[in-house]
C-alpha cells in the first residue's frame, strides 16, 4: 500500500537536522529502549514474520504515521500484532491487567535463546527451481501496483524503466510473507536515473533499488 | 494535522503506555525479563559502527580481504566474527574518486545492524527517507559533505534484506597508518554515506568517543 510509510521522493518534510555522530545516543528514552526490547522478544515468539510486522506499522493513517516519532509507530505496530495474532485483548491493552490466559502453547525465548536467535539472525535467500527471467544489462518496467496489501516496489518506481544490475538469487517475497505465505521470487538490484525518476538531474545522481520479478515486466 | 480520532479520552504518554504493555505481557508470560535484557543490553552495548570500522580499515591494508568483501561482504564480514540479525545478506559498495554511493531505506529503516549496529534517528526520519534518493546532494550537504558536481552520487534504496555498507575513500596521508589507526577514521556516517571518511588532522572528528 502506498501509505504514509512510502516516503521516497515526497516533498515538504523539512530539513534533516541530525544529531552529531559523536553526541547521539542509542536509545534517547528508557521507553524506547523498552518498545524495542518488547518488539523483538515478542517476534520471537515466532507468530509473525518482519513483513507482517513491518505492515502492521504501515497500517495507520498516514497523519498518524508520519506525526508519530519511530518508536511510537513501533509501539502502535506491536499492539496491532498482539491484538490480531489473540495474544493479548483489547481489554488487556486497555486496563493492563491479565484477564484471558493464552489458548495456545508458545514457547518464549529464554536469555539464551534470545542470545542465539539475535547471533544466528534470519537469511532470506531461498533456492528456486525457476530461472531467473532476467540478465544484468536488461531493461525492465516496474508495473503499477495499486494493492491494499504489503509491498515494497515504492510508489517513485512504479511505472519506471530501469537496467537489472545485480541478480541476489532468491528471497522470500515480502507481499506473499506479508500474508503469511512463504514464497521465494528472484531479487534483482535495478539502477534508475535521475531523468526517469524526477524529470531532471540537477543532482548528477542516479538511485539502485532492490525488487523483485513478480514487480517487473520486459521494457 | 487535525484528523479525526475515535477514541474520547487523550492516550496516556507513550512512555506509560509502553511501561503498561511491557508488564502485561511479562505478567502474561509472553516475555521472559531476562531474554529483554539480553536484546537490549546486545544492541545498546556490544554490537556497532566499530564492528563497520574494522571491516573498512582491514579493507583499507588488506587487498586480499578486500577482494572477498567485493564478491561476498556477508562470509568475508562474519570471518571477523560479526553477524546475525539485519546482516545476513551484505553487500559492499566501493566509493571511489568519480562515484560516491549513500544508502538509504525509503520504506522503512532497513540498515546493517551487524556491522552499524542501530540506526541514528536521522535515517529514520521522515525528511531522509524522502529526500534522500530525489535530492542526495542537499542532502549531504546537510551533513557538511560538498562533492564536486563531477562525481556522480548513487543511491541505495535498501527496500529488500540485503544490507548496504559504504566502503569510504582512504584518506591521503595515510599510507603508513596501522589498521588500529586507521579504524579512527571511519565514521559511521562515512559507511552510510552522508560524510567522508575523516580527514588526518581534521579538528572535529565525528567518531571520536563513538562506539
Amino acid at each position: 500500500m502506498q501509505g504514509g510509510h512510502d516516503l521516497g521522493g515526497k516533498q515538504g518534510l523539512g530539513a534533516i537536522d541530525p544529531e552529531p555522530e559523536s553526541e547521539e545516543p542509542v536509545f534517547h528514552s528508557e521507553w524506547e529502549r523498552r518498545i524495542f526490547g518488547i518488539t523483538l522478544a515478542t517476534g520471537m515468539l515466532g507468530q509473525w514474520n518482519i513483513d507482517q510486522s513491518r505492515f502492521a506499522r504501515e497500517r495507520q493513517h498516514p497523519a498518524d504515521y508520519l506525526r508519530n516519532s519511530y518508536y511510537e509507530n513501533w509501539y502502535e505496530g506491536l499492539c496491532k500484532l498482539l491484538l490480531e495474532n489473540g495474544l493479548i485483548s483489547e481489554d488487556e491493552l486497555r486496563n493492563g491487567n491479565v484477564s484471558e490466559p493464552i489458548a495456545r502453547e508458545l514457547r518464549v525465548p529464554s536469555r539464551q535463546d534470545a542470545e542465539k536467535i539475535l547471533s544466528s539472525g534470519g537469511p532470506t535467500q531461498m533456492e528456486l527451481d525457476i530461472p531467473p527471467k532476467y540478465q544484468p544489462g536488461d531493461k525492465v518496467l516496474v508495473k503499477k501496483n495499486f494493492t491494499d496489501g504489503h509491498t515494497r516496489a515504492p510508489a517513485y518506481v512504479q511505472g519506471c524503466i530501469g537496467e537489472i544490475v545485480i541478480h541476489h538469487g532468491g528471497h522470500v517475497f515480502p507481499d506473499a510473507n506479508a500474508q503469511g505465505h512463504l514464497q521465494g521470487e528472484h531479487l534483482y538490484a535495478i539502477r534508475f536515473s535521475s531523468e526517469v525518476l524526477w524529470g531532471n538531474d540537477k543532482d548528477n545522481s542516479e538511485v539502485t533499488i532492490d525488487l523483485w520479478e513478480p514487480y517487473l515486466t520486459k521494457a | 494535522m487535525a484528523h479525526d480520532h475515535d477514541h474520547t479520552e487523550p492516550p496516556a504518554d507513550i512512555a506509560l503506555r509502553v511501561k503498561a504493555l511491557e508488564s502485561l505481557l511479562v505478567e502474561k508470560g509472553l516475555v521472559d525479563p531476562a531474554a529483554l535484557d539480553e536484546i537490549i543490553d546486545n544492541y545498546e552495548h556490544r554490537v556497532g559502527p566499530r564492528n563497520g570500522a574494522q571491516v573498512v580499515a582491514k579493507a583499507w591494508v588488506d587487498q586480499e580481504f578486500k577482494q572477498q568483501l567485493m564478491e561476498d561482504a556477508t562470509s568475508a564480514v562474519a570471518s571477523l566474527g560479526y553477524s546475525g540479525r539485519q546482516g545476513e545478506h551484505l553487500q559492499v559498495v566501493e566509493n571511489t574518486p568519480q562515484l560516491h554511493n549513500l544508502v538509504v531505506c525509503t520504506l522503512c529503516s532497513c540498515y546493517p545492524w551487524t556491522v552499524l549496529g542501530l540506526p541514528p534517528a536521522w535515517y529514520k526520519s521522515a525528511p531522509y527517507r524522502s529526500r534522500a534518493v530525489s535530492e542526495p546532494r542537499s542532502v549531504l550537504a546537510e551533513f557538511g559533505t560538498h562533492l564536486p558536481q563531477d562525481v556522480a552520487i548513487r543511491v541505495w534504496d535498501s527496500t529488500s534484506e540485503m544490507r548496504y555498507l559504504v566502503l569510504p575513500i582512504r584518506p591521503e596521508g595515510t599510507e603508513d597508518w596501522s589498521e588500529e589507526q586507521l579504524q579512527k577514521l571511519v565514521t559511521r556516517n562515512s559507511m552510510i554515506g552522508v560524510e567522508l571518511a575523516t580527514v588526518p588532522g581534521d579538528s572535529n572528528p565525528q567518531g571520536e568517543g563513538n562506539n
